[in-house]
């Protein structure tokens, strides 16, 4: 049994290191476009970033004024149980949240889209948003903080079987173009694209795509990981660098997670996770152990299986 | 060529504000207050009395909402401080300059020089870009005290009125000047010419959408 106790205490540390300290595998990713950037605006405003980022941590303050939409990916493994039952995760989990946006502090976000009620603690209807997966092994719970920022970026479109390959790149340059100028974006950014799914599971392949993937992570499909490397350096060839500003860095890298979908459409959405790209993760144990680290690593063969049955011990022996 | 930076006052002289230049960086010192839709509404729209004596204690407005809070004692906590797009507040803002005498906007994005002209440069202002987006952290190093927070019960805290007392706050890229030239429409234009040569070989999407441009010079502000 996990305590609830531990569950709110090791969220509230997420909370905090999400807002704060951004991921390495992004921090990587930028000191290297950086390298490679010459565009002397768009330059300057890379190097901006990555004093941005040292003093966030320095200071112990949030990297970005815009804190995001706190949210919550929690993955089980089969085994895993909770003391109180999952209303009382979730109730921690929202307990976190409120606490953290006072304690850190957070932007207050989140209002009713109607009323624009403000409870200043990001907390209402439906936020934070909290969303479940489960691995076949296991007695652990991964709870996964993600504070995506953004107004801006993020689009949809409905593509069939004809529109092929060259309908996706367009429909990709499309979202590009009209979100990186005047970097309303806030690249360059993790784009994770979504193919597939009905409207609302491609959206959301789409967002698990760029927030729940780290950079240079590749898909395990070896056709879907060419496509991202070339998606990667198409969307870097515009010639359009971070604010908008001419420069060869638009995309820290370009991920993509597909669905199954009607036979007769090819449904696509386009996520970009910004130059606040905060994602903190830990896992949680029953003897009260805790392990931090950044990468989600949602997408295992569990979660991209094809097969009625899940027999991952057949598997392994052949 | 590495951009020139500049030290600015938020109640700027005319002839400081001529001196700027499209891509200029700028840090700031003395009192900026943060107004945005919420701001503006309550003023302009519901007539309420602005609690500061504007332009003469700031002509800085950033479009803003900070990571903060107000402590139980009535202190104030600023963690990081970035701006929102201000394409959104193109409504309000010519009657807000004329009624405050802002000659500085700071903010995410831009205008349009089309706004520029038409009443940014009658007001002899400029607008102001941060930086990324965003230096939230380095932004909030440059905030010495938080001075006052109006109207939080009626609007809440993101949308606030905060004032803060600025020292070499920034960076902050100059985004339009005294022609109401605009810099993202200088870069977008440059961009523009790569276009054909990216999009070769793609095709438009089978199913058309009512609004749908074909045009990529376009922008979606």
């Amino acid at each position: 049994m996990i305590p609830i106790d531990l569950i709110q205490k090791t969220a509230e540390a997420l909370m905090d290191k999400a807002a704060i300290e951004i991921p390495e595998d992004y921090l990587d990713g930028l000191k290297k476009a950086a390298k490679t950037e010459d565009g002397d605006l768009s330059s300057f405003v890379l190097k901006a970033m990555l004093d941005n980022y040292e003093a966030a941590k320095e200071d112990r303050r949030a990297m970005c004024g815009d804190t995001g939409v706190p949210r919550w990916f929690v993955k089980l493994g089969n085994d895993a149980r909770v003391e109180g039952g999952m209303c009382a995760l979730e109730t921690a989990l929202r307990r976190a949240t409120a606490i953290s946006t006072n304690s850190v502090p957070l932007r207050p976000n989140r209002v009713h889209p109607l009323w624009r009620t403000d409870h200043n603690n990001n907390v209402g209807i439906g936020a934070p948003e909290i969303e479940y997966g489960f691995e076949p092994e296991g007695d652990w719970i991964d709870l996964i903080t993600v504070h995506k920022g953004g107004l801006f970026g993020t689009d949809y479109r409905m593509l069939f079987p004809s529109d092929g390959i060259q309908g996706i790149k367009r429909f990709y340059l499309d979202s590009l173009m009209a979100f990186g100028k005047r970097g309303l974006a806030c690249q360059p950014a993790i784009i994770g694209i979504g193919l597939g799914g009905s409207k609302d599971i491609c959206m959301t392949l789409g967002k698990r795509a760029s927030v729940l993937r780290t950079v240079g992570s590749r898909n395990s499909d070896p056709r879907i990981a060419e496509m991202e490397e070339e998606f990667k350096e198409l969307g870097n060839s515009i010639g359009m660098g971070a604010m908008g500003f001419v420069g060869k860095n638009m995309v820290i890298d370009c991920n993509i997670e597909v669905g199954y979908c009607h036979t007769g459409g090819m449904p696509m959405s386009v996520h970009a996770f910004c130059l606040s790209s905060r994602r903190a993760v830990a896992r949680v144990y029953p003897d009260g152990r805790v392990e931090h680290r950044t990468d989600p690593d949602w997408f295992t063969p569990y979660q991209r299986r094809e097969t009625v049955e899940w027999e991952p011990i057949r598997e392994a022996a052949e | 060529m590495k951009p020139r930076e500049i030290r600015l006052s938020t109640t700027p002289t005319p002839e400081a504000i001529a001196e700027l230049r499209l891509g200029d960086i700028v840090y700031l010192d003395g009192l900026m207050y943060t107004a945005r839709e919420g701001v503006y509404m309550r003023a302009l729209e519901d007539k309420a009395n602005i609690p500061m004596e504007l332009p003469s204690e700031s002509a800085a407005n950033f479009h803003c909402s900070p990571a903060a809070r107000i402590n139980a004692d009535g202190s104030f906590d600023m963690g990081a401080v970035t701006a929102t797009a201000s394409f959104r507040f193109a409504k309000w803002l010519p009657e807000w300059m004329e009624k405050t005498g802002a000659k500085l906007i700071i903010g995410k994005g831009g205008m349009s020089s089309k706004d520029y002209k038409s009443y940014f440069v009658p007001n002899g202002a400029v607008y102001l870009s941060t930086v990324g987006y965003g230096t939230g952290a380095l932004l909030g190093r440059g905030v010495e005290n938080v001075e006052a927070v109006h109207w939080n019960e009626e609007l809440g805290l993101a949308q606030a009125m905060w004032v803060i007392r600025c020292n070499k706050m920034g960076p902050f890229i100059v985004a339009s000047d005294l022609n109401g030239d605009c810099l993202f429409e200088r870069e977008n234009a440059k961009i523009a010419q790569n276009i054909e040569r990216v999009y070769e070989g793609t095709k438009p999407a089978v199913l058309k959408r009512y609004g749908e441009s074909d045009d990529r010079s376009d922008e979606v502000i």
